[in-house]
């Protein structure tokens, strides 16, 4: 006969994937402690993630981050139910950093180890502020970040994720860098681009939604394609530089965002419909965008589904949303993961850990 | 016979856990001269998934936890730089965990001590490890072990005029004169944790050598000849 637990797992989350070096504790979905160091400006001259200069950060700011997040939870390292760490997807120069540590983590304190997948971190995030998830309210959740666009069908966070729609070609959080650039703008683009539209017109200029077309829905109905919108934007912006007009950046700006917020919000809500989700939760760097989060308000009210979104800073990675997801993992009584747990690059987003070999 | 003054406590017997991942991962544990166990591995694309569970493997045959380990050595290279965060991500962690002091040192160093001793060379040495990329990572030195400046990366034919050792010694014939040199040709991990302490401090850094591969974007390309100045945000 199993108890239920007493009280909801402790858990280390460490996150490495990219330019965020992020170390979270929680309990359950309490959030005690997310600590973040962002390499991010050593990679705007470059204009867009340096893997190396990304990897050597994350050496330097580890420890720090770690002294910092349990000096801020108040809890000592022998109360911890498990470690967790993002070993997927990501950079495997950046990933072998947090891995390392929380390896190292796992042997000092005698505590499991769950390699975790770092999307579905991006959507157990949420817990941490609106609770569990509602298992009479099918979950779809739409995942929008630097390097995913994706639709997932949510059974449940530890072993039922199915992708449902994905991009075919570049990322939204891509389509912003590129479209940051074609108009001056910093990096990285998701920000500016969403300052600039606050003061442009959305309905400026009419640019395309890939796979929105009647063809198209037929194969593509919750797929994605920002590569022919940001090609659209460039070419306008060529013309107009060519006409020797002025750039309306603001306008551009604004009308680009209200292009990947429409195709975004209505094939999220459409697959809500087709598979009998009442939940939408929106995850990913890309969801602290403005327009993304105020349209998907606007289309989930009318067509009654119910919102759930991360306040914009859980969106970003951080190590708490990769605790989360292991306190989930931990709950579900999942075995931890093999002590030769490695990172993997392409680690899909229906796998939420690796389990140990059967 | 007759007093029964006690025994002084005896010090504490330290315990060095060494750590170097800029070639093959090695591990060694030792306390004073005698090694307790030592590991190696030689599947460069896989220090990850294997350095911790070599070093509990270690540790289980020495009958030591990591609370029994007192100081940590870690070779902070120069060596491929994901391998080497790997050890150094390592044992930077596990010298937090447990509070324990942790000791950097030239992985190369090992490797000349090693000659040092063992062949009492009369003339100046190289040390030499694969750095990829048709090039050597490297240092010099004396006869005695002591190294002489910074370890460099270059190509084998930038080497100074000495005999060369150590496991990048054999990869390139302009290296040695293309003939076999007397000397190691690996890091010894039992050696690293029984002399470790006494090696010249690396610092905290890793010994990169190389700045991060990265090209700042040259402006865009574009058929256009003129480019009107933009602005952000303008209420
Ligand atoms: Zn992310």
């Amino acid at each position: 006969m199993t108890e239920p637990r007493v009280s909801a797992p402790l858990v280390l989350g460490i996150e490495s994937s990219c330019d965020e070096t992020g170390v979270g504790i929680v309990r359950g979905d309490q959030m005690l402690a997310n600590e973040v160091a962002s390499s991010v400006e050593q990679h705007v001259r470059f204009g867009g993630v340096v893997p190396e200069v990304a990897s050597r950060a994350h050496l330097q700011a580890i420890v720090p981050a770690l002294e910092r997040a349990f000096e801020k939870a108040g809890v000592s390292p022998d109360e911890l139910d498990g470690i967790a760490v993002t070993s997927g997807p990501g950079l495997v120069g950046a990933l072998v950093v947090g891995i390392s540590a929380a390896k190292a983590l796992s042997l000092a304190w005698n505590k499991p180890l769950y390699g975790v997948n770092h999307l579905v971190g991006h959507v157990a995030v949420d817990l941490l502020e609106h609770g569990p998830l509602d298992p009479d309210s099918p979950t779809m959740a739409l995942l929008v970040s630097g390097g995913h666009t994706s639709l997932l069908r949510i059974g449940n966070l530890v072993d039922d994720i199915e992708e449902v729609g994905t991009t075919i070609d570049d990322a939204a959080g891509e389509a912003y860098d590129k479209v940051a650039r074609v108009l001056g703008l910093a990096y990285p683009g998701g920000p500016v681009i969403d300052k600039a539209a606050q003061f442009g017109d959305p309905t400026a200029i009419r640019f395309p939604r890939g796979l929105t077309a009647k063809h198209d829905l037929e194969k593509h109905r919750f797929d994605f394609s920002f590569s022919g919108l940001k090609t659209a934007v460039s070419r306008w912006v060529e013309t107009e530089q060519a006409a020797g007009r002025e750039i309306p950046v603001n306008d551009v700006a604004a009308s680009f965002q209200e292009a990947v917020a429409d195709v975004l919000t209505a094939k999220a809500v459409d697959a809500c419909q087709r598979f009998g989700a009442t939940t939408l939760l929106l995850g990913g760097g890309v969801a602290a965008n403005s327009r993304l989060r105020g349209l998907l308000e606007e289309r989930t009210a009318a067509a009654g589904i119910i919102l759930r979104r991360p306040r914009p800073g859980l969106c970003t990675d951080n190590g708490a949303m990769i605790a989360v997801l292991g306190a989930q993992v931990i709950a579900s009584g999942a075995a931890p993961s093999p002590i030769l747990l490695g990172a993997d690059s392409g680690m899909p987003v229906s796998r939420s850990y690796e389990a140990p070999a059967a | 016979m007759t007093e029964t003054t006690p025994a002084p406590t005896p010090a504490p017997e330290r315990v060095v856990l060494a750590i170097d991942t800029a070639t093959d991962i090695c591990i060694g544990l030792a306390s004073g001269d005698t090694v307790l166990a030592v590991r190696r591995e030689g599947d460069r694309r896989a220090h990850v998934e294997h350095l911790t569970a070599l070093i509990a493997e270690a540790l289980a045959e020495a009958g030591l936890a990591m609370a029994d380990v007192t100081d940590i050595v870690v070779g902070m290279g120069p060596g491929p730089f994901t391998g080497l965060r790997v050890g150094i991500a390592t044992a930077e962690t596990l010298a937090w965990a447990g509070r324990t002091p942790v000791h950097g040192v030239c992985s190369l160093d090992v490797v000349a001590y090693e000659h040092a001793e063992a062949a009492q060379p009369t003339e100046d040495f190289v040390v030499a490890a694969d750095a990829r990329r048709k090039e050597l990572y490297w240092a010099l030195y004396a006869p005695d072990g002591t190294r002489i400046g910074q370890p460099h990366v270059s190509a084998p034919e930038a080497l100074p005029a000495a005999v060369v050792i150590g496991p990048g010694a054999d990869l390139y014939p302009a290296v040695n004169r293309g003939q076999r040199s007397e000397g190691p040709r690996a890091i010894d991990p039992g050696l690293l944790a029984r002399v470790g302490l006494d090696l010249p401090d690396a610092g905290d850094q890793p010994l990169y050598l190389r700045r991060p591969d990265a090209v700042a974007p040259t402006s865009r390309k574009s058929t256009l000849v003129s480019h009107k100045r933009l602005s952000i945000g303008r209420l």
